[in-house]
């Protein structure tokens, strides 16, 4: 792209708001009730994720496995069915999200290599943040912000809110690999700037808890590499 | 969101309630170009390589036209389509960049049976330039023309490949200009290198009261070689209008029949000699009304758009 200078972040907002809005609010309307029922999910799964108590049980699957199709059901159903529409670049995410959702699928639900329990308390509790703002904090913070109820973005059904769970899900694990951050944290930076473009208040949220999230992952990792040079006691 | 054009319709509310809008002759000196055949028909300039007449305003359609599969909005692009064309506009402008618009347009085409009476202006944006001919089909199907009436190289996008082929399709009578596009001022060079060196139809470029790049060489060089030259982004995608809103017009250009913001802005761009076209988009039929209202109207000279370039540069 040549004089990209010369490009602000508006310069790539194809649709309007208004647009944007309406899609996302006729997307709620026929998945309705599902809304509610996703966030109880959200809660059950990181209810499961913060109790267990060793790395690997059946349920500790269940979440990556559900996370997967969340991700899964994401990109096909909104990325691929609903904002392409209007978005040609959505049709590229909505593969990627289709892929993390198939990743996710095999490395925690499959491989069991995600499990959840041990890991250094303020991760965790980081980790337990994260979810819980990604499953209730961003509806709410919308609705004060003054966006309809209708138009509201959950998990299992947005990219925000799906991939900042995910991102409180993996620092629940007791390890994950770098990679599986890449694409949440991508997504989370993509709806941020989709965000600032359309002027929605407090957009900088979902990017700087995304940020706080691979900091801290970057921590614990930093801290496991010291525990590991150290050697038994 | 807020409308690109807040203050339009009270400034025409106000006028219409005083009164005060008598039609005034074009005064002495006024900028060479627009005819009309009939009082109320938009006023024309002719494309120079043809000497066919296009209303002075089109429409264009970039985010404006781009709803996707909202029923209530694609009704409502259509209904501006069906005011747009009853004041007696016919050029619309659009990209398979846009999304949704091109479907959106070939709605409203449909809808208004108006398909034999649009001058069809798409792009070709795409590359490698092999799949050119494949997209160019594409949006002909979206729009549902019989054939693209002007095709132009959207961005300079692999302009080398796509400009010979484009050519060619002109040449077999598959498309009856070629044009090449730019916006809000980029690639301005390359862009003039462009229409000294290809035998182009038209050019695409951004003009607007604020943004005047384009009267520095482009517009010069268009009248020059004879290129017919249709301006976008008029408003400058609204940020022009909000930043005038709350500014009121200046007193001297009461004998220009302009009752808001945005229609001085149209009046300012349709007015320089070498614009064939402005492509203003909106999503509301009484602001297409209102922006075809102004090639009607009478034009100013050249000192007196350079004041009113001047005083705006003061405001916005």
């Amino acid at each position: 792209m040549s004089e990209w200078w010369t490009y602000r972040l508006g310069s790539f907002l194809m649709f309007s708001p208004r647009t944007y809005a309406g899609l996302v609010e006729r997307y709620n309307a026929e998945l309705w009730p599902l809304q509610p029922l996703l966030v109880a999910l959200g809660g059950l799964m990181l209810a499961w994720a913060w109790r267990a108590r060793s790395p690997g049980p059946a349920q500790g699957r269940w979440v990556w496995a559900l996370l997967g199709a969340a991700w899964l059901w994401v990109g096909w159903a909104f990325h691929l069915q609903r904002f392409a529409a209007i978005n040609w670049a959505a049709e590229v995410v909505g593969w990627v999200f289709g892929a993390l959702g198939l990743a996710l699928w095999w490395a925690g639900a499959l491989r069991g290599g995600l499990g959840f329990g041990a890991g250094p308390p303020a991760v965790r509790i980081a980790g337990l943040a994260i979810v819980a703002i990604a499953l209730v904090g961003l509806p709410l913070l919308g609705a004060v912000l003054g966006r309809p109820w209708a138009q509201a973005e959950v998990f299992g059904l947005m990219s925000d809110p799906t991939a900042l769970a995910t991102l409180g899900f993996l620092l629940l694990a007791q390890r994950a690999p770098a990679w599986l951050f890449v694409v949440p944290l991508l997504s989370c930076a993509l709806g941020g700037a989709l965000a600032s473009a359309m002027q929605v208040p407090a957009a900088w949220l979902v990017p700087a808890l995304a940020g706080a999230a691979a900091a801290a992952a970057a921590w614990r990792g930093r801290a496991v590499s010291r525990g590991a040079r150290a050697g038994p006691a | 969101m807020p409308s690109p054009h807040p203050a339009r319709r009270t400034w025409l509310n106000e006028a219409l309630a005083l009164a005060v809008v008598p039609w005034l002759p074009v005064p002495a000196g006024a900028a060479p170009g627009p005819s009309t055949a009939a009082g109320t028909a938009p006023q024309t300039r002719v494309i120079p390589r043809s000497g066919e007449a296009l209303p002075l305003v089109g429409l264009g359609s970039w985010i404006t036209f781009n709803v996707g599969n909202d029923a209530v909005a694609r009704e409502r692009c259509a209904d501006v389509m069906q005011a747009f064309f009853a004041a007696g506009g016919t050029v619309v402008d659009s990209s398979p960049m846009y999304g949704s618009s091109q479907d959106v347009i070939g709605h409203g085409l449909r809808r208004g049976g108006a398909a034999q009476h649009v001058f069809a202006a798409d792009k070709v944006w795409v590359a490698p330039a092999s799949r050119g001919p494949a997209q160019i089909e594409a949006s002909r199907r979206l729009w549902g023309v019989a054939r693209f009436d002007l095709l132009q190289v959207h961005n300079l996008l692999a302009w080398r490949e796509h400009l010979p082929a484009l050519f060619e399709m002109k040449a077999a009578g598959r498309v009856r200009y070629v044009g090449i596009t730019t916006s809000e001022g980029r690639r301005h060079e390359e862009f003039e290198q462009i229409m000294r060196s290809q035998p182009l139809d038209f050019v695409q470029l951004t003009y607007s009261l604020r943004d005047r790049r384009a009267e520095q060489r482009l517009l010069p060089l268009a009248r020059e070689r004879g290129i017919a030259v249709i301006a976008n982004r008029p408003f400058e995608q609204g940020d022009l209008l909000r930043s005038l809103e709350r500014q009121p017009l200046p007193p001297w250009v009461a004998d220009w029949q302009c009752t808001s913001w945005a229609q001085l802005a149209l009046k300012f761009v349709v007015s320089h000699p070498a614009v064939t076209c402005a492509i203003p988009a909106t999503t509301r039929v009484d602001h297409v009304r209102e922006n075809l209202s102004v090639a009607r109207g009478p034009w100013p000279d050249e000192p007196a758009r350079r004041r009113l370039a001047a005083y705006t540069d003061r405001l916005a």
